[in-house]
């Protein structure tokens, strides 16, 4: 209240995003009243209300002048809102993770005859979804708009626009999860949702790379980072593979269902070209941005090799999009795009490990803080975790070893070291950075808790992905096991019944993962309520001044 | 070198860098997924795939609306184990008409693609309401929701245009006898089931899936679909050895 004369731009992308926001709502609203599909109704009305409320937000934010447009500041309320985001889905991901591996360990407790949608058909997508695209996906969101802005030295692009990706992604995450349980989905692995909110996640995603973009356009240093690179790529390759893997025809305007463009083998392919490059794309090169730039910020040493960053990103990005039909050995795919794709995928070490050494050796000089700092070296562990699983991927890939490891819970723990070890790692090491910077505290309020958050998640890794090599390797080795008279030596249902302390082992770690996601929540919590170092007027950090 | 000198240009323009970014990453799908659709030799000639009966593609929506697909594949490989257990390996004419394919990635529970025929309609259902009832060391959920919701006859219609729409040859006399077909292949008095058998096939079997004369639920729908997985082509014409056939 000190500053009255503040030196308001105007906004004017608010008033075109109301205008937009009451005809979005009206059209949902007559296709909830005209549609005969319950299931297409539940979806419309979820819309609506989202129209509805989006609409308050912005008139009382437009009639209260909330959305003036400092351009000496930089844009840090939807960063923030977006770590409040990150930790809010992280929790509701695992937990569903942890629950589902309780299904599998203790069928009898956990299931309830007459009610569809706790089984774990659908509660699977919930929790695939809800880590990659709601934990990881906000993560993403809000470090890149962290990063893009310091590094650029430039207020985010578009004004308000960043506040309807935040709040359009949060749309899209809860129409896709409870979607989900309501049975509404294409059967597409980690692309699930269906046309209607498919084509609200590209409104959205095209946005997002607007924003990015038109930040990097105003940017005041000459150069793009190399952590903007990898965001860039990112946000540009996800864009392109949602958009072909989700080409489908619904079966009426009104209706919740639609069937994919492609069918059997070409559908397969284009599936898991999509599939494994959202592990490439979403899960690696966004989280390798972010290691860009957290990591050398933390440990205050710049990025360890200026030309292994060039050749790492361009031979990542360019190898990776090949490796989709590793998913599809020995299957009716063609044997000339299996063996394609075995073979990049191999290659595909090599790029994944100059980023693992590019990453680690940022360390040169200041490897005392793997000591003294956990948050450096939770980091350290996801690049370690990134290498381990790198290397895994690779190895997975080559026929032989892919008939064994293919269909068993091997699959299960190598996505979960690269999802629980690297992505969930780096994600936490970023949020312990962020937190203070953002809420302009001078440290976090317990680095005891990150402490014990560490030893607690890397403890729930090792028993996860320990019981899966366990119990994949034991399942695929008695899939094939005959006996000396030439008999399949196991019926399918021991298999099962084999792996069940696995699966106990595998939910206790989960559980434990979890637990130290909760301990993050709360010491991020009470950082947030420490007293600031700065006055109240400084909440947004000023931009540099230019040299 | 010069080279590094060049990489500037791209740091310093935001646009040729996206655009870098756009043909690097086109590469592979196209050289990888594009030649599928015209490499003739992709899919086999084989004489038995048939669309989808109405009810078998009601049943076929249930299945991936229950995410059936997360446990179950639906690809069975040439493997000696896998073909001795589960039958024939899977055949890409086998999913031809499946938008989208279901061949699934993990076997939490067993490969379903030559299901068909190996258990009575009557052991899916109880299965089906209670899978510790007939396997006590199952994992699976319960799903005897299914026997209380009719199946959805409404939209099958819709569903069978939009499947013609994307290339699957119903033909306008299947389409038209959508809900009759329907009713027909749940009904085991049914005075037009040979009609049915005449639009898709003498294998088509009229039963009551269910054990519910009564009406069509989802129970019968998914059955009913169950019961013809990797039962269309005759593998006593196909020989997996002729160089066609070598992919």
């Amino acid at each position: 209240m000190s500053q009255l004369v503040k030196p308001n731009v105007g906004s004017p992308g608010a008033p075109a995003l109301l205008t937009a926001t009451v005809i979005g709502g009206l059209v949902f609203f007559f296709a909830a009243m005209f549609s005969d599909d319950p299931l297409y109704q539940f979806q419309a009305w979820i819309f609506v209300a989202a129209a509805v409320m989006a609409s308050f937000a912005l008139t009382a934010g437009l009639s209260a002048g909330l959305f003036s447009n400092d351009k000496d500041r930089y844009m840090d309320g939807v960063v923030r809102a977006g770590v409040i985001a990150t930790m809010f889905w992280g929790a509701v991901g695992m937990l569903v993770g942890v629950v589902i591996a309780a299904q599998l360990s203790w069928p009898d407790l956990l299931y309830f005859p007459e009610v569809g949608w706790l089984n774990f058909g659908r509660l699977r997508p919930l929790h695939t979804s809800g880590v990659i695209f709601a934990f990881g996906g906000n993560a993403l969101i809000c470090t890149s708009f962290y990063v893009v802005q310091r590094t650029c030295r430039a207020r985010l692009f578009g004004g308000v626009l960043s506040w309807f990706v935040f709040w359009g992604y949060q749309l899209f995450l809860v129409l896709a999860a409870t979607g989900y349980l309501a049975g509404i989905t294409q059967s597409r692995e980690y692309a699930e949702p269906e046309w209607l909110v498919d084509l609200w996640l590209t409104i959205v995603w095209v946005a997002y790379l607007l924003v990015f973009l038109g930040t990097i356009w105003k940017r005041k240093e000459p150069h793009i980072y190399v952590a903007n690179w990898f965001y860039l790529a990112f946000i540009v390759t996800v864009a392109l593979l949602h958009v072909v893997n989700n080409l489908a025809l619904p079966i009426d305007p009104l209706h919740h269902r639609s069937y994919s463009l492609f069918s059997g083998v070409q559908d397969a392919l284009t599936q898991w070209w999509y599939g494994h490059n959202a592990v490439g794309f979403f899960l690696t090169a966004g989280f390798l941005g972010m290691m860009y730039y957290f990591v050398p910020k933390r440990v205050e040493r710049p990025v360890y090799s200026y030309r292994l960053s060039i050749v790492h990103f361009w031979s990542l990005i360019f190898i990776y999009i090949w490796a989709g039909p590793h998913h599809l050995h020995y299957t009716a795919l063609p044997q000339w795009a299996q063996t394609l794709g075995m073979t990049f995928s191999i290659m595909l070490w090599m790029p994944s490990w100059g980023g693992m050494i590019n990453g680690l050796m940022t360390l040169s000089g200041a490897w005392d803080k793997l000591r003294t700092d956990p948050v450096v070296r939770m980091m350290v562990v996801a690049i370690a975790f990134y290498g381990m699983s790198t290397f895994e991927g690779p190895v997975m890939s080559i026929r032989a070893v892919n008939a064994l490891s293919h269909y068993t819970d091997w699959t299960i723990g190598h996505v979960h070291s690269g999802a629980l070890g690297w992505v969930g790692f780096i994600t936490f090491g970023a949020m312990y950075c962020l937190v203070p910077w953002l809420w302009k505290k001078e440290r976090l309020y317990s680095d005891k808790l990150v402490e014990w958050h560490f030893w607690i998640a890397t403890t729930g890794i090792v028993l996860y992905i320990c019981a899966m090599w366990v119990s994949g390797i034991m399942e695929g080795l008695m899939w094939r096991e005959y006996t000396p008279q030439g008999f399949l030596a196991w019926s399918f249902i021991e298999t099962v019944s084999a792996k069940h302390v696995e699966n106990v082992i595998r939910t206790v770690g989960g559980a434990m993962f979890l637990s130290g996601t909760l301990i993050m929540i709360y010491n991020l919590w009470r950082t947030v309520r420490l007293p600031s170092v700065e006055t109240r007027d400084a909440l947004s950090a000023p931009l540099p001044a230019a040299a | 070198m010069s080279l590094w000198k060049h990489h500037v240009k791209l740091e310093r323009h935001s646009l040729l860098l996206v655009i870098g970014i756009v043909l690097v990453v086109s590469v592979g799908g196209l050289v990888e997924i594009a030649p599928l659709f015209w490499l003739k030799s992709t899919i086999e000639k084989v004489e038995g795939v048939r669309p989808y009966t109405p009810l078998e593609l009601a049943g076929r929506d249930i299945y991936i609306r229950e995410g059936c697909y997360t446990c179950h594949s639906q690809m069975i490989r040439p493997l000696r184990d896998e073909v001795e257990r589960y039958g024939h390996y899977s055949l890409a004419a086998e999913s031809m008409y499946d938008h989208p394919f279901q061949w699934g990635s993990k076997r939490t529970g067993p490969d379903l693609a030559r299901v068909g025929g190996k258990y009575s309609d009557g052991w899916h259902r109880d299965h089906l309401m209670d899978p510790r009832s007939v396997v006590p060391e199952s994992v699976m959920p319960p799903y005897a929701f299914l026997v209380q919701r009719d199946a959805s006859i409404r939209d099958i219609r819709a569903k069978m245009k939009t499947m013609t729409a994307l290339g699957v040859p119903y033909t306008q006399e299947q389409l038209d006898t959508a809900e009759a077909d329907f009713e027909a292949q749940a009904d085991p008095f049914s005075m037009t089931a040979g009609d049915l058998r005449k639009r898709y096939g003498a294998k088509v079997v009229n039963r009551d899936f269910d054990g519910d004369p009564e009406r069509v639920t989802e129970m019968d729908a998914l059955i009913a679909y169950l019961q013809m997985l990797g039962t269309l082509v005759d593998f006593s014409t196909y020989e997996a050895g002729d160089p066609a056939n070598q992919r």
